[in-house]
C-alpha cells in the first residue's frame, strides 16, 4: 500500500518539472520502464535460461528491485535462485536491504517535502490583484472625505480655491525676448547703452545710483528737517533769553527764581517717586550746595548790603525785615534737609504712642514692604497703591498681544452682537404670533374689558406701591428718630432685606415666623416674649392693606373654583341615578362604564367647544368709543353709557353656519381657501419640524429689517465665483495633504510588470 | 443702533453700572412699577436715577448702597460699553454712572450734563433734602451725532435712521414673499442663456476640449476629421486643421496648454501645437501614432506627460513613446470613452459598449472594479472638488452619479432626459454638471437633485454630442450634430459684465429670496416653468403614461412584487 501511495505521489511529482530536485538517477527510468510489457521480460528470462545452459552465471538471482503496481503472481518465483519458497518467507516483513534503503531515505526526503497546491487559474489571479489594488485606492480616496464633507456643508465657497498671484513677468524677461527692429528703435537703444542706462528696475545709472548709495533721499531729507528744527529752536531760545535778560523788573525775576525753585522740588519729587536712585542723587547733590552755602558767608548779613542794612535797621521797618528775610533765607539754605519719611515715620511712631491697642498686623503691613527704597516709608499707603499698580502691570504688559486679541474680538462682537440681535427679533416676532392668535381667539369685547381690567388693576397696583413706599419711608423716618432702639430691634439682623419677603407673602412668613415661636417655645422659653414683641412691633408693618386685599381676591377665586367643582361631580353623579331604574342587566355595566369615564363628560365638552366656536365665529361688533374723549377722563372713570351706544358699531349678522342643523358636527368655517393656494402643503424636505420651517419663513433676511450688517450675512451667497478665473480641480495641497511624492510615470515606469501577453502579441506583429 | 433720543429712566435694578438700552424695555418698565417687591427693593436702595442728583467727587457717599463703590465697573470696560461717548478716565466713576449713556447720540449730551450738575451739586451739597430731590430733574438734551446724518460726500446715499424693531414691521413675511415673486417672475423674464453660436464646421461637432490656460480657447473636433480651435471673445474660428481622415473621435489638451491631441478614425493618434504654424510651415502634427485598431477616445493625464486612449483597451503612453506603457483590459469590448481623475491623477474610469463601467488604477496597472448598468454607459465624468464621485451618462436617458469606492448603488440618479444622453461635464466647482442629450436639449443639474434645474434647447440645434462647462463655471459650451458649437450662459438670467455693489447686493437678495420661498406653490410653479419643444414635451408626456401603465406594482397584489428603489433598478451587477 505504501509502495503504491509512493508511487502515485512520485507521479504527481513527475508532472511539477519546477519542483525538482528528484532522484533521477535510477528511479525515473525505473518507473518508466516499468511501463513495458511482461513479454520482454520474458524474453530476457529465456535468453538469460539460455545464456545459463553453458554453466556460467547460472545462479543469477531473480530479483525486484522496485516496488510496482503490478505484482503479477507469476513474479512471485524461486526460479533459478533453487530455493525453495517457503509460506513464511513470503509472511515475514520485508527485510531492509541495502538496496531498499537508499530509496526509502529518498522517498521519506520527499515526503517529508509538502506537495504544492496548484496555483490558482489567471482569472482568479486577477480577480484578487484587482481586490486588492480596489481596497488599497479606496483608503487613499478615504482620506477626501471630511473636505468633501467639509465642502459640502460650508456655508459659502469661494473660487478660485488657491489665492492667484499676479504674475509680473520681470522687465528683462520681456527685453530679451523683443529686439529693437526699427530705426527709431535701435537709436533708442544705441542712446539708452551709451548712458549704460540699464534695463532693469532700478532704472538708475551708476552715477545716480552711486550718489543714491551715498545717502538716500528719505534720510536726508530727515536730517535736514532735524537740523533745521534745531536751528529754529535755538533761534527761539535765543530770542527769549535776550528778551527775558532786558527785563528790569526785580519781581519778574524773583518771581522767576521762585518759580524755578518750585519747579525743581516739583521735578525732584517726581524724579523720586519714579527713579528713587537718581532723586538720590539729587539729593546728594542739594546737600552739597548746603554745605557750599555754609561754607560762603552769602546770606550771612555779612555782606556790604548787610552791613548797611544794619545800620538802617534800627529806624527802617523795611530793612529790618529785609535782613529778617536773609536770615531766614540762610537758615533754610543751610537746614539739613530732613529725608521725609523720618518725620512721617516719627509721626507713625506718634501714633503708635498715641493707639497701643492698635493690632500689630497693622504695622507688619508696613513692615512687610521693606524694599532698599528710602522713599518707601514715608508713604505707605501710596506705595501699597503703587505696588499694586504695578502687580496689574505684568497684566497690562502683555497689551499688544492682548490688543490684537481684543481688536480680533472686537472683529467677532460685532456678529456676536448680530446673532443676538437676529435671536431678540426672532423671538419678539413669535411674542407678536402669539398675541394674534390670541387676539384672534378672544372675542373683542372680552379683550377690551380685560384691557380696561387689566389697567384697573394698573393703577391700583401704583397707588398700593405709592402707600407702600410712603409707610416704608415713614418707617425709616421713625426708626432713624428713635434714638433708642431697643435691643431686641437691633438683633434683627436686617429688617430692611427682610422686608421684600414678608410684603410679597405674608401668610407664608407668617407661619415660618410662628414656626419658629413653637421651635423658640421648646428651646428657649425665655426668648419667648422678646420674640413675640418682636412679632407684634412688626404685624403692622407686615400687614399693609394691599396684601390683604390681594389675598381676599385670591381666596374669592379658589371659592369659586371649588364651586364650579362640586357642582360638575354633582351632574356626573346625578346621570347613573337615573339609569339605575332601567334593566338590571345592563346597570351593572353601565354602571362600570359610567364609573370609569366618570371624570369626562365627551358630549358637554363638545357641546362647549362647538359654542365656543360658534361664539368665536360671529362677526363682532366695533366699539369705537374713546374714553376721556368729550368728556372727564381719569383711572375709574367709564364713558357714559350714551356715548358707548353711539359708537358701538353692530357687526351685520354673519351668513348662517353650515353645521347650524348637524348638532354632532363643527365644521370650521375658518379656513380661507384662496389662502390655501399659497401655502406650503408639504413640509420640505430638509426641514423635520413645521415649525422650524415657519421660523425660517418668519424671519426676513432683508435689509428693511436688518442692519445691514446681518443684511450681509444673511445674504451672502453660497458659491463665489471670480469671472475671468479659471477654477482648477481641487489638489491635495490646498487642503493641506500631502500629494505623493512620485510621480505616476515614475510608479508605472519602475514596475514594468504587465505589458499583457496579448499585447505582446500584438507588438510582435506589428514588428513584422 | 437707534435708540428713542428721549428715553426714560433706566430700572433701577440695572443702575448699577452702565445701562445699555434693551428692546422691549417698555413692557420690563411696567412690569417693574407692578411688582411689590421691586419697589420696596427700590424704596430701600435709594431714589431712581433719574431723581437722584449726581454726585460729586468728594461728596460723601450718600445714598449709596454698601457694595455699589466695590461693584462699579473698571473705567476700561466702561469705556467699551459706552457708544462712542468721549470719557474722561480721570473722572470719578461715580459721575460716570450718574450719567446713563443710552446710545451714541445720547452720550456726549448727557456726559456733558454730569458735568454741568456736578457744579450744581456741590451747591446743593449741604442740603440733601427729599424735597431738593423732587425738584431736581434731570434734563435729558436731543442732541444728534452728525455722523449719523451727513453724508461724505454728495454721491453718499442719504442716511435714513431706521428702527428695526419687529413689533413695528408687522408685514414683513407678506412683503418677503411678493418680493420673492418678483424675483422669480424677473428671472424669468431675464433668462436669456444663449449667447452665441460657432459655425464653421462642415459635419457634426464631435468633441470639444478647454484649454487648461485660456478661458477663451476652446477646441473642436467634427465628423469630417477637422479640428478648429476658437476664440471666444470674438467668436471666431481661429485655426482648422484637417487632422484626420474620418472622424476626430477624441481631442484633450496636455495640462500646461501648450499642445493637444486628437485621436480619429484613421488609428492615429496624433500631437498638435498649440500655436498655429509659422508663415510658410506646413501644418504638420508633432507626433504621429499609428495604433493597431481605431482609437475611440483620448484624455491627458492632469499633471504629467502621460495618456489615456481607449478603444478595445485602454492603453497608458508616455509622451515620448511611440508604443503605450501599459494597457489594461478587462474583457473584450470596445471602450468608447476614459477619463483622468482630476484630483487623484492615478485613477482613470472607462465606460464600454457591454454596458459596464470600468475603472483602472494607472499605478498599479490594473482595473479594480466594474459596475454594469442596464444599458450602456456613453461617457463619464469625474467631480472636479470630490476625488470619488463621478457621473455616468447612459442610454437609459438617465444620469448616474456614483461614489467609485460603493459602486453597487448609485449616489443620484439625474432623471429628465428623454432621449440618451450622450455627454456630461462637471462645473468647475463641482456643484452642478450639464448634460447633452440626444434629445436635442442640454440640461443643467445640481448633483444633490435628481432633476434638472434647467434646460436649454434651440429650434436649430440638433442631437447634442459633446457639451463642456468652461473653466470659470460661467459658460457652457455645447457641439451638435448640426456643425454648430453653442454658448450658453450657465446661469440663464446672470447679467454679464460687472456688477455694482448694489447690483451685487440685490442680486444675492433676490437669490436668497428665491431660495427662501421656494416651496411655496406659486413661486415653485413659475420658476419651473420652462418652454419646451414640442418633440421633448410630448415625450415626457408619453413616458409619463408609460410609467403609469408599466406600474407592476400598482397593478398586481400587494407584496407580490418587490418594491426595488430607483437607485437600485438599474444596476444589473459589480464585478469584483
Amino acid at each position: 500500500m505504501t509502495a503504491n501511495r509512493l508511487a502515485e505521489s512520485l507521479l504527481a511529482l513527475s508532472q511539477q518539472e519546477e519542483l525538482v530536485d528528484l532522484p533521477k538517477d535510477y528511479l525515473l527510468s525505473e518507473s518508466e520502464d516499468e511501463g513495458d510489457c511482461d513479454g520482454e521480460r520474458k524474453h530476457q528470462k529465456l535468453l538469460e535460461a539460455i545464456s545459463s545452459l553453458d554453466g556460467k552465471n547460472r545462479r543469477k538471482l531473480a530479483e525486484r528491485s522496485e516496488a510496482s503496481l503490478k505484482v503479477s503472481e507469476f513474479n512471485v518465483s524461486s526460479e533459478g535462485s533453487g530455493e525453495k519458497l517457503v509460506l513464511a518467507d513470503l509472511l515475514e516483513p520485508v527485510k531492509t536491504s541495502s538496496s531498499l534503503a537508499t530509496v526509502k531515505k529518498q522517498l521519506n526526503r520527499v515526503k517529508s517535502k509538502k506537495t504544492v497546491e496548484l496555483p490558482l487559474n489567471k482569472e482568479e489571479i486577477e480577480r484578487i490583484h484587482r481586490e486588492v489594488a480596489f481596497n488599497k485606492t479606496s483608503q487613499v480616496l478615504s482620506k477626501w472625505d471630511p473636505i468633501v464633507l467639509k465642502n459640502r456643508q460650508a456655508e459659502q465657497l469661494v473660487f478660485p480655491l488657491e489665492k492667484e498671484e499676479p504674475v509680473i513677468a520681470p522687465i528683462e524677461h520681456v527685453l530679451s525676448s523683443w529686439k529693437a527692429r526699427t530705426p527709431l528703435e535701435q537709436e533708442i537703444f544705441n542712446l539708452l547703452h551709451k548712458n549704460k542706462q540699464p534695463v532693469t528696475d532700478p532704472l538708475l545709472t551708476p552715477v545716480e545710483k552711486a550718489s543714491l548709495q551715498a545717502m538716500s533721499l528719505e534720510e536726508a531729507k530727515m536730517r535736514r528737517a532735524e537740523l533745521q528744527r534745531a536751528r529754529a529752536l535755538q533761534s527761539y531760545y535765543e530770542a527769549k533769553a535776550r528778551r527775558e535778560k532786558k527785563i528790569k523788573s526785580k519781581k519778574y525775576h524773583k518771581v522767576v527764581k521762585k518759580g524755578k525753585a518750585k519747579k525743581a522740588l516739583k521735578e525732584f519729587e517726581q524724579l523720586r517717586k519714579v527713579n528713587p536712585a537718581a532723586a538720590l542723587e539729587e539729593l546728594e547733590k542739594i546737600e552739597k550746595a548746603r554745605m557750599m552755602e555754609r561754607m560762603s558767608l552769602k546770606h550771612q548779613n555779612s555782606g556790604k548790603w548787610a552791613k548797611s542794612k544794619a545800620i538802617m535797621a534800627k529806624y527802617d521797618l523795611e530793612a529790618r525785615q529785609a535782613m529778617q528775610e536773609q536770615l531766614t533765607k540762610n537758615k533754610e539754605l543751610t537746614q539739613k534737609l530732613q529725608v521725609a519719611s523720618e518725620s512721617e515715620e516719627e509721626e507713625g511712631d506718634g501714633e503708635e504712642v498715641e493707639e497701643l491697642l492698635v493690632p500689630d498686623a497693622v504695622n507688619e503691613v508696613q513692615m512687610n514692604v521693606d524694599r532698599p527704597n528710602p522713599w518707601m516709608l514715608r508713604s505707605c499707603t501710596r506705595d501699597t497703591k503703587e505696588a499694586a499698580a504695578e502687580e496689574e502691570d505684568p497684566e497690562q504688559l502683555p497689551e499688544p498681544e492682548a490688543h490684537e486679541v481684543s481688536e480680533s474680538e472686537g472683529e467677532e462682537r460685532p456678529v456676536a452682537e448680530e446673532d443676538i440681535l437676529l435671536r431678540e427679533f426672532e423671538e419678539r416676532r413669535s411674542l407678536r404670533k402669539r398675541s394674534e392668535l390670541n387676539q384672534d381667539a378672544e372675542p373683542a369685547g372680552s379683550q377690551e374689558t380685560k384691557d380696561s381690567s387689566s389697567q384697573e388693576v394698573l393703577s391700583e397696583l401704583k397707588a398700593l406701591s405709592q402707600k407702600l413706599k410712603e409707610n416704608h419711608q415713614s418707617r425709616k423716618q421713625k426708626a432713624s428718630s428713635e434714638g433708642t432702639v431697643p435691643q431686641v430691634q437691633r438683633e434683627e439682623p436686617a429688617p430692611e432685606e427682610e422686608e421684600p419677603l414678608l410684603l410679597q407673602k405674608p401668610e407664608r412668613v407668617q407661619m415660618l415666623e410662628e414656626l419658629e415661636k413653637e421651635e423658640c417655645f421648646q428651646n428657649k422659653e425665655v426668648s419667648r416674649p422678646v420674640l413675640e414683641g418682636r412679632w407684634s412691633e412688626k404685624t403692622p408693618n407686615n400687614h399693609p392693606d394691599a396684601p390683604k386685599e390681594k389675598k381676599k381676591k385670591e381666596q374669592m377665586i379658589d371659592l369659586q373654583n371649588l364651586l364650579t367643582t362640586q357642582s360638575l361631580s354633582v351632574k356626573s353623579l346625578a346621570v347613573p341615578t337615573i339609569e339605575m331604574l332601567e334593566d338590571e342587566v345592563e346597570r351593572n355595566q353601565r354602571q362600570m362604564i359610567k364609573e370609569a369615564f366618570a371624570g369626562d363628560d365627551v358630549i358637554r365638552d363638545f357641546l362647549k367647544e362647538k359654542r365656543e366656536a360658534v361664539e368665536a365665529s360671529k362677526p363682532k361688533d366695533v366699539d369705537l368709543t374713546l374714553p376721556g374723549w368729550g368728556e372727564w377722563g381719569g383711572v375709574g372713570l367709564k364713558p357714559s353709557a350714551k356715548k358707548r351706544r353711539r359708537f358701538l358699531i353692530k357687526a351685520p349678522e354673519g351668513p348662517p353656519r353650515k353645521d347650524k342643523n348637524l348638532p354632532n358636527v363643527i365644521i370650521n368655517e375658518k379656513r380661507n381657501i384662496h389662502a390655501a393656494a399659497h401655502q406650503v402643503r408639504v413640509l420640505p424636505y430638509p426641514f423635520t419640524h413645521h415649525r422650524q420651517f415657519e421660523r425660517t419663513i418668519q424671519t426676513p433676511i432683508g435689509s428693511t429689517w436688518n442692519t445691514q450688517r446681518a443684511f450681509q450675512k444673511l445674504t451672502t451667497p453660497k458659491v463665489i465665483t471670480k469671472p475671468g478665473h479659471i477654477i482648477k480641480p481641487i489638489k491635495a495641497e490646498d487642503v493641506g495633504y500631502r500629494s505623493s511624492s512620485r510621480s505616476d510615470l515614475s510608479v508605472i515606469q519602475r514596475n514594468p510588470k504587465r505589458v499583457t501577453t496579448r499585447h505582446k502579441k500584438q507588438l510582435k506583429k506589428n514588428v513584422d | 443702533r437707534r435708540s428713542p433720543l428721549v428715553r426714560a429712566s433706566p430700572p433701577p435694578g440695572s443702575a448699577r453700572g452702565l445701562w445699555r438700552p434693551r428692546r422691549g424695555s417698555q413692557a420690563a418698565r411696567i412690569c417693574h412699577q407692578v411688582t411689590p417687591a421691586e419697589v420696596a427693593s427700590e424704596g430701600r436702595c435709594q431714589p431712581p436715577p433719574s431723581l437722584r442728583p449726581a454726585l460729586p467727587t468728594n461728596a460723601p457717599a450718600l445714598g449709596r448702597g454698601r457694595d455699589r463703590t466695590a461693584k462699579e465697573p473698571p473705567p476700561a470696560s466702561a469705556g467699551r460699553q459706552n457708544y462712542g461717548a468721549s470719557q474722561d478716565p480721570a473722572k470719578p466713576a461715580s459721575v460716570r454712572s450718574s450719567s446713563h449713556v443710552t446710545g451714541s447720540s445720547m452720550g456726549k449730551a448727557e456726559v456733558a450734563c454730569g458735568r454741568r450738575r456736578r457744579g450744581a451739586a456741590l451747591i446743593w451739597n449741604p442740603s440733601w433734602s427729599s424735597a431738593g430731590r423732587a425738584t431736581k430733574m434731570k434734563v435729558k438734551m436731543l442732541s444728534r451725532n452728525p455722523d449719523n446724518y451727513v453724508r461724505e460726500t454728495k454721491f453718499d446715499l442719504q442716511r435714513v435712521p431706521r428702527n428695526y424693531d419687529p413689533a413695528l414691521h408687522p408685514f414683513e413675511v407678506p412683503r418677503e414673499y411678493v418680493r420673492a415673486l418678483n424675483a422669480t417672475k424677473l428671472e424669468r423674464v431675464f433668462a436669456k442663456p444663449f449667447l452665441a453660436s460657432l459655425d464653421g464646421h462642415r459635419d457634426g461637432v464631435n468633441c470639444l476640449a478647454k484649454h487648461p490656460k485660456n478661458l477663451a480657447t476652446v477646441l473642436s473636433g467634427a465628423c469630417d476629421g477637422e479640428v478648429r480651435i476658437w476664440n471666444l471673445t470674438q467668436r471666431k474660428c481661429i485655426r482648422t486643421i484637417q487632422a484626420h481622415e474620418g472622424f476626430v473621435r477624441g481631442i484633450c489638451t496636455r495640462f500646461c496648454g501648450t499642445s493637444f491631441f486628437t485621436v480619429g478614425d484613421d488609428k492615429t493618434v496624433k500631437q498638435w501645437k498649440m500655436d498655429g504654424p509659422g508663415y510658410g510651415e506646413e501644418e504638420e502634427p508633432l507626433h504621429t501614432i499609428l495604433g493597431k485598431t481605431v482609437y475611440t477616445g483620448i484624455d491627458h493625464h492632469w499633471k504629467e506627460a502621460v495618456f489615456a486612449t481607449c478603444g478595445q483597451q485602454v492603453d497608458i503612453w508616455d509622451e515620448q513613446r511611440t508604443n503605450p506603457i501599459c494597457s489594461m483590459t478587462w474583457g473584450f469590448d470596445s471602450i468608447s470613452s476614459v477619463k483622468f481623475n482630476p484630483i487623484e491623477t492615478f485613477l482613470l474610469g472607462s465606460c464600454a459598449s457591454d454596458r459596464n463601467i470600468v475603472l483602472y488604477d494607472m499605478r498599479q496597472a490594473t482595473p479594480l472594479k466594474k459596475v454594469i448598468l442596464d444599458m450602456r454607459t456613453n461617457t463619464i465624468c469625474w467631480n472636479p472638488m470630490e476625488a470619488f464621485i463621478f457621473t455616468a451618462a447612459n442610454e437609459d436617458y438617465n444620469l448616474y452619479t456614483f461614489d467609485m469606492r460603493a459602486l453597487d448603488t448609485p449616489v443620484m440618479v439625474h432623471m429628465d432626459h428623454v432621449s440618451a444622453v450622450l455627454d456630461v461635464d462637471y462645473s468647475p466647482t463641482g456643484k452642478e454638471f450639464v448634460s447633452a442629450s440626444f434629445d436635442k436639449s442640454i440640461r443643467i443639474f445640481p448633483v444633490d437633485k435628481s432633476r434638472s434645474r434647467e434646460v436649454y434647447h434651440t429650434k436649430r440645434m440638433q442631437h447634442v454630442i459633446c457639451v463642456k462647462w468652461t473653466s470659470d463655471s460661467k459658460y457652457i459650451m455645447c457641439g451638435s450634430d448640426e456643425m454648430n458649437i453653442r454658448l450658453w450662459k450657465a446661469n440663464a438670467s446672470e447679467k454679464l459684465g460687472v456688477l455694482t455693489s448694489r447690483e451685487k447686493a440685490a442680486k444675492d437678495y433676490n437669490q436668497k429670496l428665491k431660495e427662501k420661498f421656494q416651496h411655496h406653490p406659486h413661486i415653485k410653479r413659475i420658476a419651473r416653468h420652462r418652454h419646451l419643444p414640442k418633440s421633448i414635451y410630448s415625450q415626457i408626456q408619453e413616458q409619463r403614461i408609460m410609467k403609469e401603465a408599466l406600474n407592476r406594482i400598482k397593478h398586481s397584489k400587494p407584496g407580490s412584487v418587490p418594491v426595488v428603489s430607483e437607485k437600485k433598478k438599474h444596476i444589473v451587477a459589480v464585478v469584483k
